[in-house]
């Protein structure tokens, strides 16, 4: 019901061409995933998720709205190449997924590598019970730190790009 | 907006609401859902709010442009200090269980202090965007350079004019 829902809205994400309308359908796209996330019992995902998408980037995304026209300029008729790529890249993908293993078997390759390790002695090596919080922080301690260098090149480039003042409009008339 | 009564009494009641879970989430995180990333978001979320209602230079008085940048830096250099005191105490780069006499208070104390960082720099990065793409609105208005209104229904007036 929820991925019914899901494609719907991506549907109408697709089809409008108002971009605040399309903002607010992501958000609600967010959060349609958020829950997915919930019902699968991945706390941590749904929770950022839910802040992250439905949240903060809804919120950027109309700060840039704000300096750009609320609509899409449209371009007369369609692209029949793109038309024919999207197709193959799309049923290439729906092939593919018929070769994923079971959901949820026990004998998945994904079950069979560190993830019992880190489920049986995350409570002996730490003693905490989230062992998402322990593997993010301490067994995969070095790619946390990665994402916070990222997050903050992230925040570097925003400023190298937007930190300056507007260029003046009468300057080239001096 | 602070003249809509509605906004700025329910902004009042939820700003320190969110503060308040944004720090659950944040010191929590080992043991419910969570952790410095999403903390991060909905701290910088509460700003984002409080200056919707009260203005950008308000939220600026509060928490100064420069503050921003430093925390931002802050939150990485936590991280990786506390990752060079592990090797400096005798185990690996990262290695939290020496930082400590017992080894699993060692490693909460560790991933507290690590997530504190992340937490840090998300929340300042992310008011950091929204800091520089709504400034960069009002200055594009300041001086008088083309932009149309966003809550334009007007089709006809979509593009931006001359």
């Amino acid at each position: 019901m929820l991925l019914l829902f899901l494609v719907v809205v991506g549907l109408a994400v697709v089809l409008t061409r108002d971009l605040l309308k399309a903002t607010m359908l992501f958000a609600i796209y967010s959060l349609t995933i958020a829950g997915l996330f919930a019902l699968l019992d991945a706390g941590d995902v749904a929770l950022t998720e839910a802040a992250v998408g439905a949240g903060i980037s809804t919120v950027l995304i109309l700060a840039v709205l704000a300096l750009t026209p609320r609509f899409e300029t449209t371009k007369a008729g369609h692209s029949l190449p793109a038309l024919v790529i999207v197709t193959i890249t799309g049923a290439a993908l729906v092939y593919a997924s018929l070769d994923l293993p079971q959901f949820g078997d026990p004998a998945n390759p994904v079950h069979q590598h560190v993830g019992p390790y880190y489920i049986e002695q995350t409570y002996a090596d730490m003693g905490i019970p989230n062992m998402v919080a322990a593997v993010l922080a301490s067994y995969r301690s070095i790619d946390t730190m990665g994402e916070a260098v990222v997050i903050l090149t992230a925040g570097l480039g925003v400023y190298a790009l937007l930190a300056t003042r507007p260029r003046r409009r009468d300057k080239g008339d001096r | 907006m602070k003249d809509n009564a509605i906004l700025v009494v329910v902004a009042r009641f939820l700003i320190p609401l969110m503060m308040l879970f944004g720090l659950y989430v944040q010191f929590h995180g080992e043991y419910s859902p969570g952790g410095g990333f999403q903390a991060g978001v909905l701290f910088a979320a509460g700003w984002i709010l409080f200056v919707f209602i009260y203005g950008l230079e308000t939220g600026l008085r509060i928490i100064p442009e420069r503050v921003i940048y430093a925390l931002a830096c802050l939150g990485v250099l936590l991280y990786g200090l506390i990752g060079l005191l592990g090797s400096l105490l005798g185990g690996h780069y990262l290695d939290f269980s020496v930082l400590l006499p017992a080894p699993r208070a060692a490693q909460q104390a560790g991933i507290i202090l690590v997530e504190l960082g992340v937490g840090i720099t998300v929340a300042s990065v992310v008011m950091l965007f929204f800091l520089l793409f709504a400034r960069r609105r009002a200055e594009a208005e300041a001086e008088g350079l083309p932009l149309v209104d966003p809550l334009d229904e007007d089709e006809s007036r979509r593009e931006p004019r001359p």
